[in-house]
């Protein structure tokens, strides 16, 4: 039964590292990557909820078009983590189900 | 001309955008070209201004290639706005788009889209689980990260790209457990009377012998004929396995950490819908593209497409269509005048070079036409990934009467959630147009309305002061 779910790192070019936290984890990402591959490399999976069924979903187009890579990334609730570059110091949780309706964030 | 007015706008940085954007800038043009990416490439070229991966050997020349582009681009002065999402362009030669929260308004003589290709929407049951993703992600993330998909790995599906990730993924000593093969039996048979038309092609045949010669000689378990694809998930809800049939009928079951899918690319036409613009059905690629002229000029008068978003042919294809396209504004520009007719050679090569890389296509769009259980899926699939509504649902509303998508929306939200319509529109489309015994052409699409990526009111709100310099 497969348990590692987290993306194997080939030999990069030299690049600038950043720290992000996600889901309390913090692990080290590289500048300019998207936060969903930072995401995948962490092995978090799901990285959201359905709001519908509550079924789990992981990025699956990395380029925009599917949706199914939301998170709460920095407190901002449904973004896209895969068009979303990480930054040093960033907050990155599971999106779970619909967003919560806050007053200042419509 | 304020700095908000510009002669040409083209949406997209990929091979089709930037090849456009330091053609027109060099015919005197003033430009803007605006991308989602916070790096100009596209998908095919995607970061190839930083590649992530130290051993170029994995991507090869191919992706490498597209650094000749990005230099002609980079030197060429034109206005390059990047991380910019346009969400709504108007038939009165204005767009607005979405820049690090804020939106933007510019206006246009003429518009160039060149918004590429997604890959075609693949549903079978369990295409959602955690765990499943598409073999251009996997690319992607090679691109752009240099990460590798958790074993056991297992890819499925059909196409060059099928093929093309694997040998990525194998040149970076990464172990694949099955290559499982969806491309119907018959689709040799409708393939063949074109094979000699593709020989023409023959760099692209040796292309694709030899990267099934690299799977082969790397010892992979590769399976064709396979039908009844599912994913099975574990008890937390991720992908598990990978179940099928066979090419003689046994049900077979792989345990996996990553399943990569794939079906060709399709024309990503979001935009193009939103404008209005007429579309037609083309029934051997089993898509839709926009109707257009042999420039790339659409039923609009000032809005030309270029590259695979006008109809799927490669980057290198998408490279001379954008020359083309700003050949043919510049031709307009300068119709009557002394100076008209300069380009003429120069136009005259590029469309030579375009025939010769489209002559593959019949060959390659009949070999890898989609199996027919990936356009009309089992009941049980999700077909809406964002609604969750499945391919019975679907159904079952075409034989309570509805005709078309649109009703179809009204009735299960199919195609309302973010996505828009982009992971379902070409299924609905086919399953409607198979239960009502028509052609998609007849079922027709959802009408795309602006916004056409979610936008918030902030955002929106930001719309009054949107007139700033760039
Ligand atoms: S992974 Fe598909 S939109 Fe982000």
């Amino acid at each position: 039964m497969p348990t590692d779910s987290r993306f194997n790192r080939l030999p990069v070019s030299e690049k600038g590292l950043v720290s992000i936290c996600i889901e309390g984890q913090t692990i080290t990402a590289l500048e300019g990557e998207s936060v969903a591959a930072a995401v995948l490399q962490a092995g978090v999976r799901p990285s959201r909820t359905t709001p519908v069924t509550d079924s789990g979903r992981a990025p699956f187009c990395m380029m925009g078009v599917c949706f199914d890579c939301l998170m709460e990334i920095d407190g901002k609730p449904n973004t896209q983590a895969c068009m979303t570059e990480v930054r040093d110091g960033m907050v990155v949780n599971i999106q779970r189900g619909a967003r919560q309706v806050l007053g200042d964030d419509l | 001309m304020n700095s908000n007015q510009f002669d040409l706008a083209i949406i997209g940085a990929g091979p089709a955008g930037m090849s456009a954007a330091s053609t027109a800038a060099k015919q005197g043009l003033k430009v803007l070209l605006l991308d989602e990416q916070p790096r100009p490439g596209g998908q095919i070229y995607r970061n190839i201004g930083s590649p992530a991966l130290k051993d170029r050997q994995i991507l090869g020349p191919d992706y490498y290639y597209g650094e000749k582009l990005l230099t002609a681009f980079s030197g060429a002065g034109v206005t390059y706005l990047h991380g910019a999402t346009v969400w709504e362009v108007t038939t009165d030669n204005i767009l607005y788009v979405s820049v690090k929260g804020e939106s933007r308004r510019f206006e246009f003589n003429k518009l160039l889209i060149a918004t590429g290709a997604q890959e075609r929407p693949s549903p079978f049951p369990g295409w959602t689980l955690p765990g499943v993703m598409t073999c251009g992600a996997a690319q992607i993330l090679l691109k752009t990260s240099g990460l590798t998909p958790p074993g056991p790995i297992v890819i499925a599906g059909s196409g060059p790209l099928l093929l093309l990730i694997s040998c990525q993924l194998i040149r970076a000593g990464i172990k694949i457990d099955a290559i499982l093969d969806t491309t119907p039996g018959k689709n040799y048979r409708s393939a063949l009377p074109e094979f000699l038309g593709a020989l023409k092609g023959w760099r692209f045949v040796l292309k694709g012998m030899r990267m099934l010669s690299e799977i082969r000689k790397a010892g992979i378990q590769q399976l064709s004929g396979v039908t009844g694809l599912s994913a099975d998930q574990d008890e937390s809800g991720n992908l598990s396995a990978v179940t099928y049939y066979d090419n003689k009928g046994h049900q077979q079951t792989l345990s996996c950490s990553s399943l990569l899918v794939h079906q060709g690319v399709i024309p990503n036409s979001q935009l193009t819908r939103s404008l209005g613009l007429a579309h037609v059905w083309d029934e051997v690629q089993k898509c839709w593209k926009p109707e257009l002229n042999k420039w790339g000029q659409s039923s609009h008068p000032d809005i030309l497409v270029a590259g695979d978003s006008a109809g799927i042919g490669g980057a290198l294809a998408a490279e001379l269509q954008g020359k083309l396209a700003v050949f043919e504004i510049v031709r307009q520009r300068d119709a009557g005048s002394a100076t008209s007719g300069n380009n003429e050679i120069e136009q005259e090569k590029a469309i030579q070079e375009l025939q010769q890389q489209l002559v593959i296509r019949p060959f390659l769009d009949r070999l890898y036409s989609p199996a027919e259980e990936f356009m009309s899926p089992p009941d049980e699939t999700i077909v809406c990934r964002c609604e969750e509504v499945t391919a019975g649902e679907i159904r079952s509303l075409a034989n309570d009467g509805c005709r078309g998508p649109n009703q179809t929306k009204a009735f299960c939200r199919a195609g309302m959630g973010p996505c828009q319509g982009r992971q379902c529109g070409t299924t609905v489309s086919s399953l409607l147009a198979s239960e009502l015994k028509a052609s998609p052409a007849q079922v027709g699409y959802y009408n795309i309305r602006a916004p056409i990526k979610p936008l918030t009111l902030g955002e929106l709100a930001t719309i009054g002061n949107a007139d700033s310099n760039c």
